[in-house]
Formats: C-alpha cells, structure tokens, sequence
C-alpha cells in the first residue's frame, strides 16, 4: 500500500502536539458547550412542555375512544357512502390514537429528558494480536482433535455425503408442475370451432361483423374445458372487419380472412397482455401495458414498441349456417416467446 | 317520467315548455308540409325534431368545407353518406365538430349549436342514407339492478376497458391520440359512440352488443361515476401510478418532515 | 434504572420494591444486569437521515400486524365462485375465492378496508424508505469499512422487499395483478434454456392455473417474511457491534460516538417514532383509496384496463420493458432466444443489483484505504461518488418514468411514440450529465467551503481605508464552526504506471486499470483548507482580521456561544 498517497493517514502529524509551530491540520476543536433549552432554565417552560405532552397523550385517548365509537356506529350496510364514513371515521380514530402517542414521548425526550450530549468510546472490529493467536490457536486445535485431518477419507465422504443431501428435496420439488410438453403451441381453436363472444360464448355471423367493427372473441367450446382459463389466457382472440382493399394481402394468407374479416390472436407476442385496443382508422392494434403497436393491414406486424414477432392470424371460414369458424388451430404457438418455440 | 317529475321546478322547466310548444307547433307543420322523400322519421334531439331544409343550409355553411357539398367527404374529411343521424348528434352535441384545428383528434369541447341545430343536422345526413339513429330515451336510461350493472362491468372491462380504462379514467392510444375519460358523459352520447365508432373508436353493433348490453353498460359507469369512492380521496382511479406519486410527495415527505423535528433540537 | 445503580441504593416505595424484585428475579435467571449494563446506556448519535432506516423498520413491523388481521378473513385459493357480497357491481360475477374474499374484506368487514389500506401504504412506504435509506448510506460513505456486508445485508432486503411486495400485489387476484402475473409469466418463459419449464413448476402447469395464487400467499406470508426478518436480525445486530456512524463535527472523532443513551432519551425517541410512523399511515390510510380492487374486476385473461402498470417499486422494470427495442430476438437452430425481453427485465435488474453488492468493495480497491470509518463523508467532499450516485438515480427515474408513458402522455398532450423515443434517448444521455453536472457541484461547494474557511462569512460591511481603498469586511469562523469544513481529507490520484517496468517487466492490467481509475475518482478535487492557507490568508490582504481585532475577537466569542 506504500503507493497510495492518503494525506493524514494513521499518524499524521496534525495529531501530534507541536507547539509553537503551525500544525498540518487543523485540530478538532472538541465538543461546543451545551447550550441549554427553555425547559432546562425556565420552570414555566418546563410546565409549559409538560402539559404539551399531557395534552397529545389525552389526544391519543380521545382517538381511541373516537375509533370504538365509530366502529359501533357505522355498521356497513353495502353502501358507498357508509363505507367511506366508516373507513375515515376509523382512520382517524386509530390514527390520531397511535400517532400523539409517539409524538408525545418524541416530545417529552426533547424537552424534558436530558439533552447534554453524551460519547461512547469506539474499539476497532479487529481483536488484539493476542486475541487472533489465541483464536488461530483454538482453530488448530479443534481441527487436530477432529481427526478429520488425519482421516482423509472421512473428511470426503462427509463433503460427498452433505452435497448428496439436499438433491432429495430438489427432486421432491420435480412434481410442482407438469413438464411444458408442446402445451403452449396448442388451442382450443380447431377446424369448425365456431368464433363466440366473450363472455356470452354466443357464436357470431360474419354478417353481424359489419367494417370498423371489433369482435372480442372465444372459442365457442371454451367452457367446456376444464380449465377455461387457461385455455382462454390462449386462445383469446380479436376479430376486425375492414375493407380488404386496405390490407396488403399475403398470397400464403390468401383465403384466411371472409371478407376483409381478420381474427388474430389477442395475446402479445411481448410478455402476453391482451393487445385489445384497436384503431379503426389506422387499424393499429396497441398493447396498453408496453405499447407494441401492430399494423393490421400488414397482418399485424410489429411497427412500434418491444415485441418482435407479429400476431399470429386464425385462419378463418363461415360454415353452413353463415357462422364463422376456424379453419385449424394457429399455425404458430401464440403469446410470448419462449426457447423451445422454435 | 321519474327524472322529469323531479325536475318539474328546475329554472330550466319553463324553457323547455316553450321549446315544447315549439316542437309541437314545428311537428305539426312537418305533418301538414309535403313530406320528403325519405321513410325514416325525422330524428329528435332533447325533444326538438330535426328539419332537413335548415339541416342541409346549417350543413353547407359550417361542415361542407372538409365534407364536401353533398357529404360525400373530401380530404380533409370523411363521407357522412350513411354514418345516420347518432353519428351527427355524438359529433356536434358534444362539440367535437366542427373541428377547431386539425389535430390528431377531435377533442369535446363546449358545443357551438343548439340541440334545434343538431337535430337539423341529424335530420339532413340521416336523409341522406340510411344509418344509426340516436337512441330514445327510454334505451339509454339507466337501470338500478345489480344484475344488470354486474352484467354491464363484465361487458365494459371485456370491450371498453383497455382503451378507456376500468371506471372510464380514459387512456392513451398512439401518436398523441386518446380514448377520451367517460365521466360526465351522458349515456345517449355513450350510446351513439358504440354505434357509430367515431375517430379511433370502432363500432360496437347491436349484433356485437345488443341494445340492451349497451343499456348495461351505461348504467354500469353511472354506478361507478355516481358512487363515492369508499377508501378515500382516489388519486384520479388510474391505478399505481398516482398511488406511487403519492407515496413519495406525500407519505415519504410527511415522515422525513417528522424525522426532521424529531432530530431538531428543542428551543 | 435502580438495577444499574449503585449497591447502596436502597428501594423505599412499594413500587420500588416490587420492581426491584422483579430486577432480582430477571437477573439471577437471564443476566439481565449485564444486559442492561451493556446495552441500556449505549450512546446514539441524534440526526433526522437516521431515522430513515427506522421507517422502513417500522412499517415492517405495521406490515406484519396489518397483514397478519387480512390472513384471518383472506382465503388464498383459486376455485370459482359466484360472487354474492354487498357490492353490488359485481352481483354474480364469477371469480376466484381470493377475489371474492378480498372484496368481502373491503366490504363485509368493518375496518377491513383501511386494515387493506394500511397494509399497501405501508408495503410502499417500505420499499420508499429502503431507498431513501439506502440512498443516504451511499452518499455519505456509510458502507465503507467496517460496514461492507451490512451494506451487502441492506441490498439483500432490499431485494426481498421488492419480492414480498410483488408477491403481496398479486394476491387478490384482480384483473390488475393478474395481468402484472401474466407479465411475470411471459418475463420467466423468455429465460433461455430453462424458462418454460420454471413457469410450468411455478404454475402448476399453464398460466394461470388453480396454483399459483396459494404458492405465493406462503411465500408472501411465511417465507419472504421469515427471511426478512432474519436478514433484519442480522444487520441491527451488526450495527450494535459496530456502533452508529456519525456526521464530522466539532468533538465528533473516528474513535467515538457522540449523541444521547438508550435510556431514556433514544427509547423515548426511536420508540415515540414507531408509534409517529404508524398513527402517519393509518391517517393517509383513512383518507387516500389505494389499490380500489373493486374497480378492476375479476382476473381474466381477456380483458384489460388502460393503465395497466404494477406498484412503484417494480416500475422501473416495466419502465426497461417499454423503452426496449423489438429487435434483438433471435431464433438459432429451432431455438428463440428473446433478449427483448430477457434483457431489460432480468439481465440489467440483475446488474443492477450486482452493482450495488460490488460498490463497497470496487471503492476500497481504488482508494486502497483499509482503515475504519465512522465519521461520514459530506457528500461534496466525494464528487466522484455523489455523481455515480447521481446518476444511477437519474437513471433509475428515466426507467420510473417510462412505466408511466401512457399517463403522461395523456398528462402533456404527447404522442406516446415521441416520448418513448424521447425516454429512450434520455436513458443514455441524462446520466452522463447528471453525473457531470453533479461532480461539478460538489467541487464548487468545495471550493465555497475552502473561501468560507479562508476568509469568514462576508458581512456586508464596506469599509474605506485612509488609502481611500474599500473593501468588504469579513466575519472570521469560529473554531468549531470552521471545523466542518476543514477536517475531512482529499485522496490524491495514483501515478498512473507506464506499460512496461524500466527492466522491461510488464505493468500488470488490473494495476494499470485501479491507477486509471484512482485517476478518475480523485483527479479533480479541492484540498482542505490547512492552517498555513488560513494564516497566509490573513496575513495577505485579509486587512480585518488585522484591523480591528479586539471588537472581532468579542462577537466571536458571542457567534460562538451562540451556535
């Protein structure tokens, strides 16, 4: 540490006594005298301060009191405004009762407790040179009467055998979940499962979906499963009729769409929030939680925002009754991306 | 009937007789005039009927500038052939047009005709094709049945609340536009919006959502909109943004500032 | 008291007595003579940013008794009911029992809504005041030896207050949280390699499952808890062992602890504030709504509100979600690697953790100062600290700020393209110049002190010499007064070292990177006034300290008594 230049350190000649000479640094001038309170030199301060806290601590009471009352007074009766009566009636109650509390024993040691500052004497972390011999000592000869030195094969089976130990409770924790499997890349959505409104399950004519219409969208099957929402966190879907001139068709999408009836998948590709917000004019879809903004008439493409990939598209049909109904399921596992995604 | 029962000695009551007396008077001129050539009745706004001669003159000489002299839209702005009469009345009656500058939206703002105007104009582009009519009272009214307001809040959070927000706060949407907050909004102007989907808004039909759904729906944001909130002053109901706000240039300051007279010494 | 008095003391009330038994009694089975010896008279110095660590302490403690009243009517479970509760919106809607079960507290249970609101308010003002904490350790060099691993023990809770936190937002299970969980699923499924699967462990399958909600209620309630606590134990245990740090002052040294004991007047001060800390939160609890579950409806994975954004603490990761990028997603050999995601809600998180851990140890390296320090740094006298901590706050509130994009953009009429872009530029341009503007400020302060220390407070007073010269009388310090100024050192920089020895050996990198870096820290600085500087001071030019001493000397003395 010979290089490092620390003005001062250690010994420094400031602290040693030098007189008669101007020292390196200036001394530390040492505590200023006390100076005293009101309530030290004036009895009437003193009285004036005890009553203070007297008074905070009969504040206290009156909250407390205040918050009984009112819990008896203000029995909820399914109401708004009772609820709110009730709700600040109790907090100030309680409030006030706790809060004068404190501030009346803050105030009584400010006042009324000495204030004369007091010092503790301050001892390096370190322990004395005898303190750390003895200790290297004891260490020693611990680890000598252990044998474990002498025995090495003891020594390697304990370290084998403690590392061992906690792989059973790993394993005990193998049964928290299924393994993933191709879960994520498949839907309730199949070929002829019928488009049905959220929440009704009310299946949907294409000619109800009339241009600039948004269709929030289920499988018509959806609560049949018995996990239906786990199912639905995939296979929600958003259903928009435009004017098919406005969309820059893709040939492999050609015949995916009735009309200019698009249904896209309503889960971001980014981290998996609804995109539920779609612009008629622009015919954006935005995400409101990160803002990944998608463009409908380039099949949802990412133009703005923290998602890569586009919203996958539900190739979509009318059946014999003039109902709409999925062609298959998604062509690509839809929802946020994950490693085996592929 | 029981709103206007209660209503019957506001200031407003003797105006609104004399407005009825017109109308009575204009209904049964338009019934004696030679009828136009369109079936549709002619639409009312707050009672008064539209008259499409003044519809078509109050037409060109505030919005055919960007409509074009026939409505059939230009471009500076769309065709109003066929967005019917609600379109007119959710557009004019909440100020939105005629438009005060072009910005990424049309924001409300106090409006510049009266309802005799608005249902003039209604009545001209509601002859002009068929399209939404604005709702009868009756369908906008608001319903007190818990079901139906459960009913309305599920339909809202599913079809309205990404946009708008949970109690109608409103929210952003791209490029400086905006879903616009709902409180204050009456419900027919809720109502016409759904229908017609003006700017950014698309159209929620009655296939979509049935008349009576949207019915729900409007009672579901007077609930929320008429109660008070229970827990407390509501940081605006936008969630844990404000909250968090409020916890540092509130809370975080109320206790520092109580550290710093627990520090201060005494006088 | 009477049992650390002296032997001669002798008890004359019956109160008296009885206590003194009872002291009898306690002592002859645990000591506690020895404890009451060693500990009641401790001395602790008395500042308001000490009490900063006590806020979070103390709501720690209201969180524990606020949470434990909500697990008596809270059911953590995720079978669907039908709601059937006073709140009439919700009549019949189906949703989760822990759905149902909060909104029964809200609304069934009286004082149940503001037991909810102390609990959230409290769980914000933890993490507030962990920061605020954390944020004054670090700019007065508490962390420095001896305390580098109670400053490694403080990140630690940190982190676990965020997790308790989180785990706590998404228990009842509302439209809100479930999306914040849904998040949470699409952060952990772009982990490489092992996302997948640890979303289906902690799941129980798909999201969201019947299994969640219960696994993070024991981790909310019993786990993070009894960690937290155990890691709390520990880092007041070693600020007992290593005494409280204290401000440079007058009297103030690196070898003592100037302040007021235990007993009374910190029992009465530390205690009379948990009870300030408390009545503050139930008051703002009583009057502002927080976290209005009602309004959000049940957690479905269709829907959504606008302004979806989680508590403050975990902002600023959504904050990095929404300035990233959509690009750097890349799939290799049938294999996606989502660093769009992975990047910014774990990669920098984690870094920035690593960076808080690492900072004590990276300081003293560069420094190369292995002494104690128990007196704290004015921050001006460490620019170079007070600017990295300047601006890891900056970047931070850029991080904070872009979780509320949405909202401002509404607040200022902006588009929120042009402002995401905007944040996203001022992520890398405004902590550089924060931290420029920053060191810049601690020098000039610096240098005030040093013109202060010289030549005394200016007083306003011009005086004309017999020269027909004029000059601003200035009011010397008084000694304790000048003391703060003057006693803190300046580290010189490390004589950066050529590539190679003169005998052709090579320069170690690692000694050339810390002489770069002790560069980098102490290049720029102010030294302290010394003595000489003062005396030569006053004998150029500073004509008052000369002219008029005896009347100078008299309102010094005055100045003195008086500060």
């Amino acid at each position: 540490m010979s290089d490092i230049q620390l003005p001062n350190s250690g010994k420094s000649p400031a602290d040693e006594p030098d007189a008669g000479r101007t020292p390196v640094r200036f001394r530390n001038p040492g505590l200023p005298a006390h100076r005293h309170r009101q309530a030290d030199v004036d009895p009437r301060a003193a009285k004036r301060a005890e009553r203070q806290v007297l008074a905070m601590l009969g504040l206290s009471a009156v909250g407390s009191i205040f918050f009984i009352v009112a819990y008896f007074a203000f029995p909820l009766d399914g109401t708004f405004a009772t609820l709110q009566v009730s709700n600040i009636s109790l907090g100030l109650g309680l409030g006030a009762g706790i809060f004068f509390i404190g501030t009346a024993a803050v105030h009584l040691a400010k006042t009324l407790m000495p204030d004369t500052e007091m010092f503790d004497e301050r001892h390096p972390q370190r322990g004395t040179e005898a303190e750390r011999t003895d200790a290297a000592a004891i260490m020693v000869q611990g680890g000598q009467e252990s044998g474990l030195g002498r025995r090495p094969f003891i020594l390697g089976g304990l370290v084998g055998a403690a590392a061992l130990a906690p792989l059973p409770a790993v394993v005990l924790l193998r049964d928290l979940g299924p393994a993933p499997g191709d879960a994520l890349a498949h839907t309730l959505w199949d070929e002829g499962v019928r488009l049905a409104l959220d929440p009704s399950a009310e299946p949907i004519l294409a000619s109800d979906v009339t241009i600039g219409s948004v269709f929030h969208v289920i499988p018509e099957n959806l609560y049949e499963s018995d996990h239906f929402l786990d199912e639905k966190a995939k296979a929600a879907v958003l259903l928009m009729r435009v004017d098919p001139d406005v969309v820059d068709v893709r040939e492999d999408r050609a015949g995916w769409d009735v009309d200019g009836i698009y249904a896209y998948s309503k889960i971001c590709t980014h981290v998996g929030c609804p995109v539920a917000l779609y612009e008629q004019q622009t015919h954006h879809l935005l995400c409101p939680c990160h803002q990944s903004t998608f463009d409908l008439t380039q099949h949802c493409k990412v133009i703005f925002g923290p998602a890569k990939r586009a919203l996958p598209q539900l190739p979509i049909s009318v059946d014999d009754e003039g109902y709409l109904v999925a062609q298959s399921d998604f062509l690509e596992p839809p929802g946020p991306s994950y490693w085996e995604r592929g | 009937m029981r709103t206007l029962a209660a209503r019957r000695r506001h200031p407003a009551a003797t105006a609104l007789l004399l407005l009825m007396a017109l109308l009575v008077t204009g209904a049964a001129y338009t019934a004696l005039a030679p009828d136009r050539a369109d079936a549709t009745a002619a639409p009312t706004v707050e009672g008064a009927t539209g008259d499409v001669d003044r519809g078509q003159e109050l037409f060109l000489a505030n919005c055919a500038t960007c409509h074009g002299l026939q409505a059939q839209g230009g471009t500076a702005g769309p065709s109003l052939i066929g967005v019917g009469a609600a379109a007119v009345d959710f557009q004019v009656a909440t100020g939105r047009m005629p438009l005060a500058q072009q910005a990424p939206q049309a924001p409300q703002k106090p409006r510049v005709f009266s309802d005799q105007d608005v249902a003039d104009l209604a009545a001209y582009v509601a002859s002009l094709a068929p399209g939404p009519a604005i709702p009868e009272p009756g369908q906008v009214e608001v319903l007190d049945d818990a079901e139906d307001i459960a009913a309305g809040g599920e339909l809202f959070r599913i079809n309205c609340a990404m946009c708008h927000n949970v109690v109608g706060a409103g929210g952003a949407l791209t490029q400086g536009k905006y879903a616009p907050s709902l409180e204050g909004v009456e419900g027919r102007h809720i109502y016409e919006a759904m229908q017609t989907g003006p700017q950014s808004m698309p159209v929620f039909n009655d296939d979509n959502i049935t008349p009576e759904e949207k019915q729900q729906i409007i009672s579901y944001l007077d609930n929320v909109q008429s109660t008070p909130s229970p827990g407390g002053w509501s940081l605006g109901s936008i969630g844990p943004v404000t909250e968090g706000l409020f916890v540092w240039v509130g809370a975080m300051v109320l206790l520092i500032g109580c550290a710093v007279w627990l520090g201060a010494k005494s006088s | 008291m009477s049992t650390t008095g002296t032997n001669a003391y002798t008890p004359t009330s019956r109160t008296a007595r009885l206590s003194a038994g009872a002291a009898d009694y306690l002592d002859e089975r645990i000591g506690a003579a020895r404890l009451v010896k060693g500990f009641a008279r401790k001395v602790f110095p008395d500042h308001w940013s000490f009490m900063l660590g006590e806020v979070a302490l103390y709501s720690f403690i209201i969180l524990l008794i606020s949470g434990t009243f909500l697990t008596l009517f809270y059911v953590p479970s995720m079978t669907l009911v039908e709601y059937e509760g006073s709140y009439a919106p919700m009549y019949g809607v189906t949703m989760s029992e822990a759905y149902a079960s909060s909104l029964n507290l809200s609304f069934d249970i009286r004082g149940g809504l503001l037991m909810r609101q102390v609990h959230h308010w409290s769980a914000l003002i933890f993490v507030a005041a962990i920061v605020v904490h954390m944020l004054r350790v670090f700019f007065t060099g508490a962390f420095r030896k001896p305390r580098e691993f109670n400053w490694v023990l403080g990140v630690v809770l940190a982190v676990l207050a965020l997790a308790e936190g989180f785990t706590g937002y998404s228990l009842p299970d509302d439209l809100l949280s479930g999306n914040g969980l849904r998040i949470i699923e699409g952060v952990i499924l772009a982990i490489p390699v092992v996302g997948t699967y640890i979303v289906f462990f902690l799941f129980g399958g798909e999201f969201p499952g019947e299994s969640i909600i219960p696994r993070l209620y024991i981790l909310h309630v019993f786990v993070l808890p009894g960690l937290i606590l155990a890691v709390i134990a520990l880092h007041l245990a070693l600020v007992v062992a290593h005494k409280h740090t204290q401000y440079p002052g007058p009297g103030r040294t690196n070898d003592n602890v100037v302040g007021f004991p235990l007993l009374p007047v910190y029992a009465a001060k530390a205690g009379g504030f948990f009870f300030i800390v408390f009545g503050v939160i139930i008051l703002i609890s009583g009057l502002v709504s927080i976290n209005a579950i009602w309004n959000y409806g049940p957690y479905d994975p269709s829907p959504i509100s606008a302004g979806t954004q989680p508590d403050w603490y975990i902002g600023f990761v959504d904050g990095l979600l929404r300035l990233m990028p959509g690009q750097p997603e890349f799939t290799i050999a049938g294999f996606t690697l989502s660093l769009n995601v992975f990047l910014p809600s774990l990669v920098v998180p984690g870094l920035m953790v690593v960076a808080l851990l690492a900072y004590p140890f990276l300081e003293q390296w560069v420094t190369g100062d292995k002494r104690e320090h128990h007196l704290l740094d004015r921050p001006r006298n460490a620019p170079v600290r007070t600017g990295i901590g300047v601006m890891a706050i900056v970047s931070y509130c850029v991080m904070w700020a872009a979780a509320g994009n949405d909202l401002m953009a509404i607040a200022f009429g902006l588009s929120i393209n042009d402002l995401t872009w905007l944040l996203r530029f001022a992520f890398f341009v405004l902590p550089p110049v924060a931290f420029v503007v920053t060191k810049r400020i601690c020098l000039s302060l610096q240098r005030k002190d040093r013109e202060l220390a010289l030549h005394g407070h200016e007083t306003g007073r011009v005086v004309r010499t017999a020269d027909g010269e004029y000059f601003e009388v200035h009011e010397p310090l008084s000694e304790t007064e000048r003391w703060v100024l003057v006693q803190h050192e300046a580290y010189r920089p490390l004589a950066i070292p050529p590539k190679k020895h003169e005998d052709g050996r090579k320069v170690p990198a690692h000694e050339r990177l810390r002489a770069n870096l002790s560069n980098f820290f102490f290049e720029d600085r102010v030294e302290p006034v010394t003595p000489r500087e003062l005396e030569a001071a006053r004998h150029h030019g500073d004509h008052e300290a000369i002219e008029q001493p005896e009347g100078r000397e008299a309102e010094r003395r005055e100045l003195g008594s008086s500060v």
